[in-house]
């Protein structure tokens, strides 16, 4: 029987709810899979779709992206401009045939260090039943 | 060529008990960008930081990357660290090896393979980070202060008194807060106003702060040093620069049908009226709702009996722009409702009061002139029954959290009812007694001991109404392990400290976080309790969570001293993580300025064409301008395109 690696996610958190909802996780000793590669921006509005698609060009199996909650960015709108971008990226992800539910948005804020654990637990969980269901395209074959 | 100093912290056990620390760097040490690398116990400490300047000094690196906590923590130790060597603060990053590693991964190998992980994508990152300098930017030297509670006044006197200007902005129309409506204060039983009234007096009449009453903050635009505060006014009816205060009007005021909130209403006052009688300012207002003249166009009476001229009914909301350079939020709290509590009889019962009806009812300026006496029937209660913790530390009806000042107020309160019915009988009913202040246990012991007050351990289950007029109160007394009741004339619940009802509108205004229930966060539990998400915006008092007065004034007094540290200097130091446009690639569509929040992006001419171009000053950093930059002609410093794609593809 072959075990089946952990899938490998990128999580690209805002730094002042998402990111302190991390490090909340990590003071409140919540366990989450060692799976998980955090990026630190400072708005989810700085997430550029693009950023999405090289990470699953580069081999991560997830991409998770996580902003404060509607109304509480710490920029006013930063987060309502990541949602937009990143509704229309899902529709593009479909189409280039990597499954849309590979792509995460939430939201995080500073208090939810639970809601992180949670929420990277069930996105790795979702990611290993998706394995195998989809097209996914090699990387040569990309970059050619 | 980047030459990186890899610093791995053990942080006592903390990381080193599930990160092999030893291993980390000995696989670290030997990447091609890697000039120097070790492990130490401790590298926010003293000797720790020694190694990273002794580094810069003697192995020549010209990069750091340090292992340890989260960067919100001590990346700006680190910082100053670079900076006392010469090399710049900016080319300094944190692998977050504990609460993003060690402290949530339980397998050791795996907590080990992933800092490795963690830590070689922050060499690849730092090696691409390019020096910043600090941006100056000039500041306004005045201070809003939200909130003029005994929080918000010791924080605006001790500005002040640092000679700086303070606009104090109160939303009632009297400072004073909650402490204007105390009876007396635990420990020592001072009279409340008597130490109150003269700081309300003292900060009306300080020559450095202005009070805006009945006055809420609706918009902050700008940032630390320079914000631009929208104040909203209500329409109150009555020209506070004419009227005398001398209260004719809410004399003849026909309409006596508002419920009286500075007494907890437990009474009904006039619709036009000054809210309690050491109001400051001493200055009437007419509650719309109420009032014949502005509802019906009838009456007027207040109009034509006052001698200064001061009513005017077609008074309007006014707004305001203030400009300030730091903010005191000190917006306090209030009492929960009880109506959830049904088994207590959810506040219908009129004997069932709260803690801050029963301190109105002994209040000499209170409803009864400080007779103790039943609401439904005016009698003197002989039996009272005290129950702590009604909606604190019940996480199943209302408040996981301890209130923290009900069991020293609900001793205090015993007291006050044993000197007014000296032959009366108190009862506390309690889950525990938390008494960790100065002084605090001595005066809870006084109540039991002295005064002869009985403490019952146990959660009151269910209240009823007797056919007597008297309340039957079913406990239980857990330390004999036996069901009690108590018939009883009246019932005090010490209701739950909460937040304000719009704190968390005011949080959205301000930009700051707030807990899960809906307190205020400060910027470190312990080492930032002051400071905020936001810089130049700091807490004071019971928004940030509950706190007894004497916690409040040390906090108001804290986040004085931060404001006047901050206008110490001359200028400001602007963090240099901002947005720049490349003018050649830009073709200026300036769908830049339409993201931006700040309005920091403006039109100009390059050469014969129009391109976009960020005003420094303004910018905050958010990066939205360069995520919607189909060019890629905008950069953020700090978080540039190279830097943080360096993060991802360097993911093993």
């Amino acid at each position: 029987m072959q075990i089946e690696k952990d899938p490998k996610i990128l999580a690209i958190l805002c730094k002042w709810c998402s990111y302190a909802g991390a490090d909340l996780a990590g003071t409140s000793r919540f366990k989450y899979p060692a799976n998980i590669r955090i990026v630190q921006v400072p708005c989810s509005g700085r997430v550029d779709p693009v950023m999405v698609f090289r990470a699953f060009v580069e081999g991560y199996d997830g991409v998770m992206v996580s902003g404060c909650h509607p109304g509480d960015c710490h920029y006013g709108t930063g987060n309502y401009h990541a949602r937009r971008r990143l509704a229309v990226a899902r529709r593009l992800l479909e189409f280039t045939g990597v499954h849309p539910d590979r792509m995460h948005f939430t939201w995080i804020s500073a208090a939810e260090g639970k809601k992180f654990a949670e929420e990277c637990a069930e996105f790795t969980e979702k990611l290993r039943n998706l394995s195998g269901t989809e097209k996914t395209l090699a990387r040569e074959e990309i970059a050619t | 060529m980047a030459k990186v100093g890899v610093f791995v912290c053990h942080c006592g056990v903390n990381i080193a008990a599930k990160v092999d620390v030893k291993k980390v760097v000995d696989t670290l040490k030997d990447l091609p960008e890697v000039g120097f690398a070790r492990e130490y116990k401790f590298m926010c400490s003293s000797p720790g930081q020694e190694l990273i300047r002794k580094a810069i000094k003697e192995d020549n690196i010209n990069r750091v990357v340090v292992a340890a906590c989260s960067p919100r923590m001590h990346l700006p130790t680190f910082q100053k660290s670079l900076a006392s060597e010469g090399l710049n603060p900016y080319l300094v990053t944190m692998a977050n090896i504990r609460e993003q590693c060690s402290w949530v991964t339980d397998d050791p190998d795996e907590a080990t393979r992933k800092a490795i992980d963690l830590i070689a994508r922050q060499i690849k990152r730092v090696a691409h980070q390019d020096p910043l300098e600090d941006i100056d930017v000039p500041m306004t030297k005045t201070a809003l202060v939200i909130g003029g509670g005994i929080a918000g006044i010791q924080a605006a006197l001790d500005i002040a008194d640092g000679n700086r200007k303070v606009i104090l902005v109160e939303k009632s129309p009297s400072i004073g807060g909650r402490m204007a409506q105390l009876d007396e204060t635990f420990p020592t039983l001072d009279c409340s106003q008597c130490i109150l009234t003269p700081k309300m007096v003292e900060a009306a009449q300080h020559p450095n702060i202005e009070i805006r009453v009945n006055s809420e903050v609706e918009k902050v635009d700008g940032y630390v040093g320079n914000f631009e505060v929208t104040v909203g006014k209500k329409a109150t009816y009555v020209d506070a620069v004419k009227c005398i205060g001398c209260g004719i009007c809410q004399d003849k005021c026909p309409v006596k049908t508002v419920p009286d909130e500075f007494n907890a209403g437990l009474t009904i006052q006039a619709a036009i009226a000054i809210p309690f009688p050491q109001a400051v300012p001493a200055i009437p207002v007419i509650n719309p709702d109420y009032c014949r003249k502005i509802k019906e166009n009838k009456c007027g009476v207040c109009a034509k009996i006052c001698p200064a001229d001061a009513v005017i009914f077609d008074d309007e909301k006014k707004e305001e722009i203030l400009k300030v350079g730091a903010i005191v939020v000190a917006t306090g709290y209030k009492e929960m409702d009880p109506a959830i509590y049904t088994e207590y009889g959810g506040g219908k019962y009129p004997d069932v009061i709260t803690g801050m009806q029963f301190e109105r009812l002994v209040s000499s300026t209170g409803p009864t002139g400080g007779k103790l006496m039943r609401p439904s029937d005016g009698q003197e209660p002989k039996t009272v029954v005290f129950v702590q913790c009604v909606g604190s530390r019940d996480e199943s009806k209302a408040h996981a959290y301890c209130s923290g000042i009900c069991c020293m107020y609900t001793a205090k309160h015993t007291m006050l009812y044993k000197h007014h019915v000296p032959d009366g009988q108190a009862y506390v009913s309690y889950i525990d007694v938390r008494a960790p202040g100065k002084t605090y246990e001595e005066f809870v012991r006084r109540a039991i001991e002295e005064e002869g007050v009985r403490y019952i351990r146990g959660r009151v289950a269910k209240i009823r109404r007797l056919q007597n007029g008297q309340y039957r109160i079913y406990t239980e007394d857990t330390l004999v392990g036996r069901a009690v009741h108590i018939d009883a004339d009246m019932v005090v619940m010490a209701s739950a400290v909460e937040p304000q009802s719009d704190a968390k509108r005011l949080a959205r205004i301000l930009g700051i976080a707030y807990d899960a229930d809906g307190f205020y966060t400060e910027a470190h539990p312990k080492l930032k309790p002051i400071e905020t998400a936001s810089a130049g915006v700091f807490l004071a008092g019971a928004c940030q969570g509950p706190k007894d007065i004497p916690t409040s004034v040390q906090q108001g007094s804290a986040a004085g001293a931060k404001v006047l540290a901050l206008f110490a200097k001359d200028t400001l130091v602007k963090s240099p993580q901002i947005a720049s446009v490349d003018p050649t690639a830009c073709t200026g569509c300036l769908t830049c300025a339409y993201v931006c929040h700040y309005s920091a992006i403006e039109e100009k001419e390059f050469g014969r064409r129009k391109v976009a171009e960020v005003i420094s000053g303004k910018c905050q950093g958010c990066g939205a301008c360069v995520a919607t930059c189909k060019g890629k002609a905008i950069s953020l410093a700090g978080f540039s395109d190279d830097e943080i794609y360096e993060e991802i593809v360097s993911c093993k």
